[in-house]
């Protein structure tokens, strides 16, 4: 039985067949519809989220399947101090499946060793959220045609963002990929995806403090929020919220055919001037995550053969 | 020079780097034992200048992965009828499995009761991170 917790865990291989399962799920949905009837998918939602879940229950619904859960920590019996361990022993005998998100890291890890369903993580903590990672990769591949190539400025809190570190795991996979990192020196990459990810694979890199003076380059301008349930103290949120917003008159200078990304929820980030433009695709981006979920859920349940290794098309 | 009895049976656990000798008995939980264990530090060395030795009468087993991973400089002399029968060197362990905590906590491993598992990422700077957290473990 195979899990999602880490964007590695599917090799490149797999994740640009699942990708692929994805684009053909968005092209002829219908074809799809039953494929999940009289399953289940239990949504663990520790920590609160709105795009995740729904996407993930979304994703389900359209498959023809069924979900039942909870979305945040009160509603669940981790109150009362039931372990990580102890809910997805439990669960396993209720769904079929199972998307965890929770607010400690390595959370749905733990759940994994434990569990007798497929588990999802649908993000823990700051670490890992690989389901946003396929969605990022999905929108990508979707505006260009393959990820290869591709120049990213990846902007914004790139410290305790965990798509980004996500993404970057996952991107250092292709071929001549260019990244920069744009960020305050606050909020800069950790150093060990530096030195442990990104220096070992060859592909050029630069830190920039100003979107500016890369903007003409990009091919995929990768946006994120600075997080407030990130930072320690309300200080250093407020100083650094305000850092990189992009507007339309920044954009002047961008290619035709850049693609802005945003895993979502934009505070202020991106305003809402720059909606409008052709290239601002984060909403587009936010849909095609329910394809890349639905193709998830028929990967892990075993229902869509030909995606993992090892199995037969 | 300071004296100390030599081992009939036992272990003596040779060039720890000087200033590590408490930590390997701490982490090797040297203190259950009841038997006689005796720690010097700073002791004379021709290679490092200086080294702790530890040496512990009637046990001829310990744990090399937790001697590996706070001092793979040492060397671990298993002693039996007064001779040396065998010279062991502890290697940089893959993985460490309860030997250290994570100290993140945002890891799952602060609340759940679980094995806290340390994985080797980077041989030559002997950093370790956590399994689940992938927080990198600070000495």
């Amino acid at each position: 039985m195979r899990h999602l917790i880490d964007p590695l865990d599917f090799t490149r291989q797999e994740t640009d067949r699942l990708l692929g399962l994805g684009e053909k799920i968005l092209e002829s949905p219908q074809k799809y519809a039953h494929r999940c009837d009289g399953k289940i998918l239990g949504t663990l939602f520790f920590e609160p989220s709105t795009r995740t879940r729904l996407s993930f229950e979304s994703a389900m619904l359209r498959l023809g399947g069924q979900v039942l859960g909870f979305s945040d920590a009160g509603s669940s019996s981790a109150t009362k101090g039931e372990s990580v361990a102890d809910t997805i022993r439990m669960v396993s005998g209720y769904a079929d499946i199972a998307a965890m998100r929770h607010f400690k890291e390595g959370a749905p890890f733990v759940a994994s060793q434990y569990s007798r369903i497929p588990v999802i993580n649908a993000g823990d903590g700051g670490h890992q959220h690989p389901t946003q990672t396929l969605t990022d990769l999905f929108t990508i591949r979707r505006r260009r045609g393959k990820v290869d190539g591709v120049t990213i400025g990846l902007c914004g809190d790139l410290k305790f963002g965990r798509t980004v570190h996500s993404l970057i795991k996952s991107l250092v996979r292709y071929e001549n990929v260019r990244f920069y990192f744009i960020s305050p020196e606050e909020l800069r990459v950790p150093s060990y995806i530096l030195k442990e990810v990104v220096m070992p694979s060859g592909h050029q890199w630069e830190e920039v403090r100003a979107m500016e003076d890369v903007m003409p380059e990009l091919d995929i301008l990768y946006m994120t929020r600075v997080q407030r349930e990130r930072f320690f103290n309300e200080e250093d949120y407020v100083r650094l919220k305000d850092s990189y917003i992009l507007t339309k008159d920044k954009l002047r200078a961008a290619k035709k055919d850049l693609s802005i990304l945003h895993p979502l929820p934009r505070v202020n980030e991106i305003a809402p001037e720059v909606d409008g433009d052709p290239r601002a695709v984060y909403f587009e981006q936010a849909r095609g995550g329910v394809f890349v979920r639905m193709a998830l859920i028929l990967t892990l349940l075993g229902l869509e053969k030909g995606i993992l290794s090892g199995e037969g098309a | 020079m300071l004296n100390i009895d030599s081992i009939e049976n036992g272990i003596v656990i040779d060039h720890i780097t000087a200033g590590r000798g408490m930590r390997v008995y701490d982490l090797l939980e040297l203190q259950a034992l009841d038997t006689c264990v005796a720690i010097i530090k700073n002791a004379r060395s021709e290679k490092y200048g200086k080294k702790d030795i530890i040496k512990i009468e009637g046990v001829t087993d310990i744990d090399l992965d937790v001697l590996g991973f706070i001092d793979d400089h040492a060397t671990v002399c298993i002693i039996r009828d007064g001779k040396l029968a065998e010279k062991k060197r502890p290697h940089l362990p893959k993985k460490l499995v309860n030997i250290v905590k994570c100290k993140n906590p945002r890891c799952i491993t602060s609340v759940e009761n679980v094995d806290q598992v340390f994985y080797l990422c980077d041989e030559k700077a002997h950093r370790y991170r956590c399994r689940y957290c992938e927080q990198e473990y600070k000495k």
